[in-house]
C-alpha cells in the first residue's frame, strides 16, 4: 500500500522575512512515485524540514498544491491526513510517560482499534523493528538506548500502515555505527514494506545509500537536483551539487553500482589434466597474458602465465602460480576495486553461487565506469537496483 | 526545662482536647480552611494555567500574577480584606484563595510550555487534536510541575491559615494570638509546635506526591514561582 | 474611603515606620548574607554537611512566622533580637542554596584555568567564584529581601513590623485608611525592591547579559 507524492509549484515564505528575500522553500516541483524513496539532501537551512512539515500540514505552504495519491492534501482534514502519515523526528517525541507499547499505540488508538487489534499489531511491530515485546514493551522511553527509541520511533510512524511516511534525519542523533545498522533495517523493511517515504539527511552518503531518487536542495529552498543517485553523481547538474556531493562522487558512484551491472570481459580457462599445447595456443591468441586454471566444476584454481604453460602434455594443478580475488555479482564496484588495488594480479574472477567462473572485470575497467556518465552506462538506478 | 514540662502538661491536659477551643476542633478548622481554599484555588488556576501553557496565549497574565503573589505580603491582605469582607472566615476565605492562586497557575503554565516541542509536534504530526495533545501529551508531562505549584500553594496556605487567628478568626493561630494577649507561654509555645507541624507535615505529605510524580516522569520540577535555585515558594 | 486628613495627621508615623521597615529588612538581609555566607564557605566542600544544614534551614522556612515568632518569645522575649532572629532565619535557606548553587554554576575551566595560574584559594574565591556566581547570589537577595519586607509586617506583633504596625493599628482602630496606606506603600516597596535588585543584578554582571542576548 503506498501513493504518490506530488509538490506543484510549492513556495512557503515564513511571516516576517522580507519579500524580497528567498523563502524557506522556493518554487519546488517534485514527483515521488509510489513505493519509492525519496530523499531529500542539503546543508543546514536550505528548507528540507519546511517541505516535509508541509506534507503532513505542520507547516502550510505560501502557494502551489501538494497530492497524496493524486488528491489535494488541502483539502483533507488535517488530523485524518496525519494519521494516515507515519512521521518520524530525529529527537524521535517519544512520550515519555507512556511505555514503549503504548506510544507505539497512538495512532491506532486515536483511530479507534479496539484493545486486542492494537496489541497484537504494538507485538508485531516490536518485533519488526528488531526489538522484543516482552523485554521491551513495558518499558519506559527513558529505559532505552538512542537506537532502541529510534526503531520505537519507526515502529511507531508505521503503526497504522501509513501508505507515506515522512522521515526527518531520522538516524540523524545517534552514532555512525548503530546508525549504518538502522539503515541497513531500514533498507530491509523498505524492501518488503515499500510504503512512500520522503527522508530528510544533510548527509550525502546517507542519501545516495537511502534513496531511489535524491532532491538536492540549496540555501534559498530551491531545488538544484532531482534524480536518481547515480545520475547525480555521475552529472551533477551545477557546481554547487558537484561540490556538495564531493570530488570523490567517483567512487560514491562505484558504491552504488554492483559487478553484475558490468559487461565481463570472458576467461580463457583450461581443466586440469587439459592438453596444454591446445591451451597455450588460445592464450598466445588473446591479448591477456594469463591461463585460468578450473577445476572440472568450473571453479578457479589460479593463474598460470602465458610463457609458463609448456608446450605439450597435461595441465597440472602446481602449474598455477598467483590467484585473483573472487567476486560474486553482489559485490559493489567500490569493495571489488579495493580487493583488486591489494591482488597480485589486477583482475576480479567473477564466479557464481556455485563458485563457476562467469568472466573477469579488470580494475581499469571499474575505474573507466567511475568516470562515465550515467546515461551512456544504461546500468539502472543503482540503489533502487539495491533495494531489490 | 520547667518551661518545657509546662508545655507537655498542657497537651496532657484532656479540657484542651475537647470542645471547641480543643485541638482536635482547631486542626479542623484548619485544615477545612486551608483545604477549601487549595480546592478552589486549584479549580481556577489549573484550567488558566493549561489554557495559558497551550496557546501561549495570556503569559502576561501569569508573569503578572507571579510578581503579586511574591510582593504581596499574605498578613498584609488578610487585613486589607477586613474592612471589605468583615472579619474571622468570611476575609480569610477570599485572601487565601488569592494566596493559592499564583504557585499553581505559574507552575502549570511553566509545566505545559516545558514540555518538549519535538514531543508535542510528534503528537499533532501523527493526527492528535488540540485537545488530545493538551490531555494526552501536555498534562501528564507537566504533572511534576503542577504538583509543585500544588505544594507551594498548599504550605502557603497552611502557614497564612495561622494569621487568620489575628482578624478573629478560627484555626490554630488562636492559640498563639492568644497565647500572646494572656501571656501565656504554654499555650504560645504548644500552638506554634502544632502549627510547625502541620506546615512541615504538610509540605513532606505533597513532596512525596511530589517526587513520586517526578519519578515517573524521570526528571525533577523545575520551580517557576520560588526564588531560582530554592524549591518552596515562599514563607509566610 | 481615603482619608487625605488621615494620612497628613499620620504622615510623622507613616515615615518612621517606613523607615523602620526598611531597617529590619537590610538587617535581616544583611545578617542572613553573612551567616549564609559564612556557612557556606565552611562547609561547601562537605556535601553530607550540606544536606543536613540545608535540611534544617529549608524547615525553618517551612515553619509559619507566627509560629516562629511564638517559639522565640519565651526564649527571648518581646525583643529586636526576636524579629531580627525570625527574618533573618528566613533568608537563610533562600541565600545558601543559592550562594551553593551559584558557585556551583561556575564552569569547571574557569577554575582550572585560575588554579593553573597559581591562584590561592582565598584570591581564586574571591576573584574568580563570586563574579561568576553573582547572578544567582543576586537573584537570593533579591528573592530575600521581598519576602523579608513581607514577613517583617507580621512582627508588629511583638511591637516592631514597620508598615505592619500602621496595618494593625489601622485595623484596631477601624481606620481604613491607615490600613491601605499600609498595604500600598508595602506592595509598592516590595515590586520596587524587587524592579531594583533585578536591575542590578544585570548591571554588575555585564558578561551574563551578553550570554542571554
Ligand atoms: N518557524 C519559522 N519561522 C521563520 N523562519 C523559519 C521557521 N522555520 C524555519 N525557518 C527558516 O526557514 C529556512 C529553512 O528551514 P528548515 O526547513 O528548517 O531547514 P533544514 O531542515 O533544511 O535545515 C531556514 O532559513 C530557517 O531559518
Ligand atoms: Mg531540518
Amino acid at each position: 500500500m503506498a501513493a504518490t507524492v506530488t509538490f506543484e509549484h510549492v513556495t512557503k515564505r515564513y511571516p516576517g522575512s522580507a519579500a524580497s528575500r528567498p523563502g524557506a522553500v522556493e518554487d519546488l516541483s517534485i514527483e515521488v512515485p509510489a513505493g519509492k524513496v525519496c530523499v531529500l539532501v542539503g546543508p543546514s537551512g536550505c528548507g528540507k524540514t519546511t517541505s516535509l512539515k508541509m506534507v503532513n500540514r505542520l507547516i502550510e505552504p505560501t502557494s502551489g498544491r501538494i497530492l497524496i495519491g493524486g488528491e489535494d492534501i488541502a483539502s483533507r482534514e488535517v488530523t485524518d491526513l496525519r494519521r494516515s502519515i507515519g512521521y518520524v523526528i530525529q529527537q524521535v517525541g517519544l512520550f515519555p510517560h507512556q511505555t514503549i507499547g503504548e506510544n507505539i499505540a497512538t495512532v491506532p488508538r486515536l483511530l479507534g482499534w479496539d484493545a486486542d487489534r492494537r496489541r497484537e499489531r504494538v507485538d508485531a511491530l516490536i518485533t519488526l523493528v528488531g526489538l522484543d515485546p516482552a523485554v521491551h514493551g513495558d518499558r519506559f522511553p527513558a529505559q532505552l538506548s538512542g537506537g532502541e527509541r529510534q526503531r520505537v520511533g519507526v515502529a511507531r510512524a508505521l503503526a497504522a500502515d501509513p501508505p507515506v511516511m515522512l522521515m526527518d534525519e531520522p538516524f540523524g542523533a545517534v552514532d555512525p555505527i548503530v546508525r549504518e545498522r538502522l539503515q541497513n533495517e531500514f533498507l530491509r523493511l523498505q524492501a518488503d514494506l515499500a510504503k512512500t517515504i520522503l527522508f530528510v539527511t544533510h548527509d550525502i552518503d546517507e542519501a545516495i545509500k537511502m534513496g531511489d531518487l535524491v532532491a538536492v536542495m540549496e540555501v534559498g529552498g530551491k531545488l538544484a537536483q532531482f534524480g536518481t543517485p547515480d545520475e547525480i553523481l555521475a552529472n551533477p547538474a551545477s557546481d554547487f551539487v558537484a561540490r556538495f556531493v564531493g570530488a570523490d562522487r567517483g567512487l560514491k558512484r562505484l558504491a552504488l553500482t554492483r559487478v553484475e551491472s558490468l559487461d565481463l570481459r570472458p576467461a580463457v580457462t583450461a581443466r586440469v589434466g587439459d592438453d596444454s599445447g591446445e591451451a597455450r595456443r588460445r592464450i598466445v591468441a588473446d591479448p591477456f597474458e594469463f591461463l585460468l586454471l578450473v577445476d572440472a566444476a568450473n571453479r578457479p584454481i589460479g593463474w598460470i602465465g602465458q610463457r609458463q604453460v609448456p608446450a605439450s602434455g597435461a595441465l597440472t594443478e602446481s602449474m598455477a602460480s598467483a590467484m585473483s580475488p573472487l567476486l560474486d555479482g553482489k559485490t559493489t564496484l567500490k569493495d571489488a576495486l579495493a580487493m583488486l588495488i591489494d591482488a597480485e594480479v589486477q583482475v576480479g574472477i567473477v564466479v557464481d553461487g556455485k563458485g563457476a567462473v562467469q568472466g573477469l572485470v579488470t580494475a581499469d575497467e571499474i575505474t573507466a565506469y567511475g568516470r562515465r556518465d550515467a546515461s551512456a552506462s544504461g546500468a539502472p538506478g543503482g540503489a533502487m537496483a539495491s533495494l531489490r | 526545662m520547667e518551661f518545657f514540662g509546662q508545655v507537655v502538661a498542657w497537651f496532657l491536659d484532656p479540657a484542651h482536647w475537647t470542645g471547641s477551643n480543643g485541638v482536635p476542633w482547631r486542626v479542623g478548622e484548619h485544615l477545612v480552611m486551608s483545604g477549601l481554599a487549595v480546592l478552589i484555588g486549584v479549580a481556577i488556576a489549573i484550567p488558566a494555567g493549561l489554557a495559558i501553557g497551550h496557546t501561549g496565549r495570556g503569559e502576561q497574565i501569569s508573569t503578572a500574577v507571579a510578581g503579586l503573589g511574591r510582593a504581596v505580603p499574605s498578613y498584609a491582605l488578610l487585613i486589607l480584606f477586613v474592612p471589605l469582607f468583615g472579619l474571622g472566615f468570611s476575609s480569610a476565605l477570599p485572601a487565601l484563595i488569592l494566596l493559592a492562586i499564583p504557585p499553581i497557575l505559574v507552575n502549570t503554565v511553566a509545566g505545559i510550555r516545558d514540555v518538549d516541542a519535538d514531543t508535542v509536534e510528534a503528537g499533532r504530526g501523527m493526527g492528535m487534536t488540540e485537545r488530545e495533545v493538551l490531555v494526552d501529551v501536555e498534562l501528564p508531562a507537566a504533572l511534576p510541575a503542577i504538583a509543585l505549584g500544588l505544594r507551594t500553594s498548599a504550605v502557603q496556605v497552611v502557614a497564612t491559615a495561622t494569621l487568620v487567628a489575628l482578624v478573629a478568626g478560627g484555626g490554630l493561630g488562636r492559640y498563639i494570638v492568644d497565647g500572646f494577649a494572656l501571656r501565656q507561654d504554654d499555650r504560645l509555645f504548644a500552638g506554634a509546635l502544632l502549627v510547625a507541624v502541620l506546615a512541615v507535615g504538610t509540605d513532606r505529605a505533597f513532596s512525596w506526591a511530589q517526587s513520586r510524580l517526578e519519578h515517573r516522569a524521570g526528571r525533577p520540577a523545575r520551580d517557576a514561582f520560588g526564588p531560582p535555585a530554592v524549591a518552596g515558594g515562599m514563607p509566610t | 474611603m481615603i482619608r487625605w486628613d488621615v494620612i497628613q495627621g499620620n504622615l510623622p508615623l507613616i515615615g518612621t515606620k517606613f523607615l523602620e521597615h526598611l531597617a529590619l529588612t537590610v538587617v535581616a538581609v544583611v545578617g542572613g548574607l553573612v551567616i549564609s555566607g559564612i556557612a557556606v564557605v565552611l562547609i561547601r566542600d562537605r556535601p553530607r554537611i550540606v544536606a543536613l544544614v540545608t535540611g534544617f534551614f529549608s524547615i525553618v522556612y517551612t515553619i509559619p512566622s507566627l509560629a516562629l515568632l511564638a517559639f522565640l518569645v519565651p526564649l527571648t522575649h518581646l525583643s529586636f533580637a526576636t524579629a531580627e532572629i525570625a527574618l533573618v532565619g528566613y533568608t537563610l535557606f533562600i541565600l545558601t542554596r543559592n550562594l551553593l548553587a551559584g558557585l556551583a554554576s561556575v564552569p569547571r575551566d574557569a577554575l582550572e584555568a585560575a588554579d593553573g595560574m597559581g591562584y590561592g584559594r582565598t584570591r581564586r574565591l574571591w576573584q574568580v567564584e563570586v563574579p561568576l556566581a553573582l547572578p544567582l547570589i543576586v537573584a537570593g537577595i533579591r528573592i530575600a529581601t521581598v519576602t523579608t519586607i513581607g514577613l517583617v509586617m507580621v512582627t508588629a506583633l511583638i511591637g516592631f513590623g514597620g508598615l505592619g504596625q500602621v496595618m494593625l493599628r489601622g485595623y484596631n482602630f477601624r481606620n481604613d485608611t491607615l490600613v491601605l496606606v499600609g498595604f500600598v506603600l508595602t506592595v509598592a516597596l516590595g515590586l520596587l525592591a524587587d524592579l531594583g535588585l533585578g536591575w542590578l543584578g544585570r548591571a554588575i554582571t555585564p558578561w551574563s547579559r551578553a550570554r542571554a542576548g
